[in-house]
């Protein structure tokens, strides 16, 4: 496996598209809370700078024609985003990042319309789940508070690949009741066994619907549990 | 640009849905409509989306290129199907 550099400040490339808007969001988290300037990177890029990780931020590129995420899966710079994952380069997408990341089969699943036919903005109880990921490690049985805010963020697996993502650890987050329960109540938007996030195989690929970017001073949103989970993107490559 | 008149092309017609399985909110949104204003004889609603391609078909080839544009781009296997015809 290729080595990341961890010296000096870490390298993330922000893979900006055309409607991504929750980029200013991520940076200005990354630059108030650990002093780290992101690397905005335009979708037709045809190469990624040296980098350490890549971010793939929330909002609705490309309009989600055809499908959320589809059209972004296919522009230049994922090809180049897909053979860094593929050298065990750590990424994170959030929400629409999410997307992008199952479309272009850097994570399994789909994500749908919601059930509710509504699109949901409002915080959100999630539960993280262990594994043998850093965010399974550092995280494990952790309750966090932060927002969700989709139309399409119902997450859906069929019954083997299900069974898969438990089996190896991979459901990261899943929405849960005030008595930490990932109950039917909880579950907004009729995504599959309450799944908020998952990561992949391997652990170094993290996605999930809600924003722990907007999580991240008490003062906006009254949480700033999505610090932990940013500082977990962190500490998997430094 | 390829119009269906230019020789040697044909129009294929890919039709993208969502597995039986998989909830469909609009269409259970549309039905639950048609029920309440009085088409309660509509027992089931499926929503697709309908895709035209002109496609170069001068090989004889075009069905299996859109064939693979349907399975590789316009449809999500994970949680959709498709079929295709020539129109």
């Amino acid at each position: 496996m290729k080595r990341f550099t961890s010296t000096g400040t870490p390298r993330i490339g922000l893979i900006d598209f055309p409607g991504s808007n929750c980029d200013k969001d991520c940076a200005d988290a990354f630059w108030r809370h650990f002093g780290i300037r992101l690397q905005p990177v335009w979708h037709t890029e045809r190469s990624l700078p040296k980098l350490d990780a890549v971010l793939l931020p929330g909002g609705f590129s490309y309009g989600d024609y055809l499908r959320s995420g589809a059209l972004a899966a296919h522009s230049p710079i994922m090809t180049e985003v897909k053979s860094f994952v593929a050298k065990g380069g750590p990424a994170l997408g959030i929400c629409n990042g999410f997307q992008i990341l199952t479309e272009s089969h850097l994570l399994p699943g789909a994500l749908l319309r919601n059930n509710s036919r509504k699109f949901i903005c409002k915080p959100v109880d999630l539960m993280a789940g262990s594994g043998e990921s850093v965010y399974g490690r550092s995280l494990a049985g952790r309750r966090l508070k932060m927002p969700i805010a989709h139309g399409e963020g119902r997450y859906y697996v069929d019954d083997d690949g299900l069974r898969r993502l438990k089996d190896h650890g991979q459901v990261a987050f899943r929405y849960v009741d005030q008595a930490g329960v990932p109950s039917l109540e909880a579950n907004p938007n009729g995504t599959r066994d309450n799944i908020a996030g998952i990561v992949s195989e391997n652990g170094r690929v993290l996605g999930l619907m809600p924003h722990p970017e907007r999580a991240t001073d008490l003062l906006i949103g009254g949480s700033a549990d999505g610090l932990a989970i940013l500082e977990s993107f962190l500490s998997s490559f430094m | 640009m390829a119009s269906v008149d230019s020789p040697g092309s044909s129009e294929f017609e890919v039709v993208v849905r969502l597995k039986p399985e998989v909830l469909d909110p609009e269409a259970r949104a549309i039905q639950e409509t048609l029920t309440r204003i009085g088409y309660a004889g509509v027992k089931a609603v499926q929503v697709s989306k309908r895709y035209i391609l002109t496609v170069d078909d001068r090989s004889g080839q075009g069905a299996t290129l859109v064939d693979s544009v349907a399975r590789e781009f316009l449809a999500n296997p994970v949680s959709e199907t498709f079929q295709v015809r020539k129109l």
